[in-house]
């Protein structure tokens, strides 16, 4: 392709390509601390829908190693989000080195606490807040988790806040454009800070899962082991296609590590319900 | 005529992870994971020394649980069906 960039990300390396220079140069603006590897896992291509659209009111079309047919293509401004999208889904469908969570992850001391959830559960705010205060960011889409020694590898890609959240970037931060009219609303893309970059291949042991609930009245309450064995499924994209070795590392990570449910009502409380359960383990 | 006898898949096909009032069992040859609650997992256990007609099956459940003898029986082909269905039990 006529524009391209290669980047590693903890565990896995991509290989981008565009039609387009503007993509390339938000991606190579956004990840300027992350390496730039030889070797790439994942193919993803930013690709006009027709040979016209290129110039022509330009639409982008995710395509790559795995993409979804009936996908809505986006327009050249939302280029950023196009290229994070299909990292997402090369990683979601592909990757079967270790088993996947969607969840944040941040840690203190390489032990981990992960916070599991669906979009919109909280995940990459409070991990964005938590990095602020100490902690290190491991990632805020996905938990990737070593079928054989259980630990989790870093897969920090930048932290993707929308609407209501945008008001939590820190004023220093490196930031991707404010993305706006998006299939997600307002969209930002927020860098994590270089010491997490510079431990991306640092693996952390999992001491605490929580699902988090944002915009609920605080609440605390234990889970039992079933009801954390279903939600660790359904978290996970992958658990179905590694066959034995997902259900060994998902029944090993529900029997070792304690599991909250927590709601929330804001960021403020969330980070401090998270460090008061921490402090109690 | 006696009935079929059953006995539980072999246990090196199976992995069984007791949870709860609930077992996970994961199954290796179709890579299956099956949630099981009481008396399933009962049922596995009994059937896995060796096979058992559903008569004796009912005498050995009914000293666990409070059955009903019409009712147990029906519970109980309910179960093996499912088990079997889901490869977990083989009717011999």
């Amino acid at each position: 392709m006529r524009h391209r960039i290669s980047l590693r990300v903890g565990p896995v390396g991509f290989r981008i390509g565009s039609d387009w220079r503007a993509p390339i140069a938000a991606l190579d603006a956004l990840y300027r601390d992350y390496p730039r590897p030889d070797f790439a896992d994942y193919t993803v291509r930013l690709e006009a829908t027709s040979f016209w659209r290129r110039w022509l009111r330009p639409s982008v079309q995710t395509l790559g190693d795995y993409h979804l047919p009936d996908s809505a293509p986006l327009p050249l401004a939302q280029g950023l989000l196009a290229a994070e999208m299909g990292m997402n889904l090369q990683v979601a469908l592909g990757h079967r080195r270790h088993l996947l969570l969607h969840a944040a992850v941040v840690a203190r001391d390489d032990r981990a606490v992960l916070l599991s959830g669906v979009s919109g559960a909280g995940k990459s705010t409070l991990a964005l807040m938590l990095s602020r205060r100490g902690w290190r960011f491991l990632g805020d889409e996905f938990a990737l988790i070593d079928p054989v020694s259980g630990l989790a590898y870093p897969f920090p890609r930048p932290i993707s806040l929308k609407n209501e959240s945008l008001g939590v970037i820190p004023p220093d931060s490196l930031t991707g454009p404010h993305l706006t009219g998006t299939p997600k609303g307002e969209v930002r893309h927020v860098a994590p800070d270089s010491a997490a970059i510079a431990a991306m291949d640092v693996p952390a042991r999992p001491v605490l899962v929580i699902f988090p609930r944002f915009g609920q009245p605080l609440a605390l309450h234990g889970m039992a082991p079933t009801e954390t064995f279903v939600r660790l499924t359904q978290a996970s994209t992958n658990y179905v296609a590694l066959g034995e070795a997902g259900f060994r590392a998902l029944t090993r990570l529900r029997s070792d590590v304690p599991a909250v449910a927590l709601d929330y009502p804001d960021g403020e409380s969330g980070v401090a319900a998270v460090e008061s359960i921490w402090s109690q383990l | 005529m006696p009935g079929p006898r059953y006995r539980a898949a072999d246990a090196a096909l199976l992995i069984v992870e007791p949870l709860d009032i609930f077992t996970a069992v994961f199954h290796r040859p179709s890579g299956t994971t099956h949630l099981l609650n009481e008396p399933a997992p009962q049922i596995l256990e009994m059937l896995a020394d060796a096979p058992l007609d559903a008569a004796a099956l009912l005498d050995r459940l009914s000293r666990q649980y409070q059955l009903d003898e019409a009712e147990g029986a029906d519970m109980l082909y309910a179960r093996l069906d499912e088990l079997e269905a889901a490869g977990l039990v083989d009717r011999l």
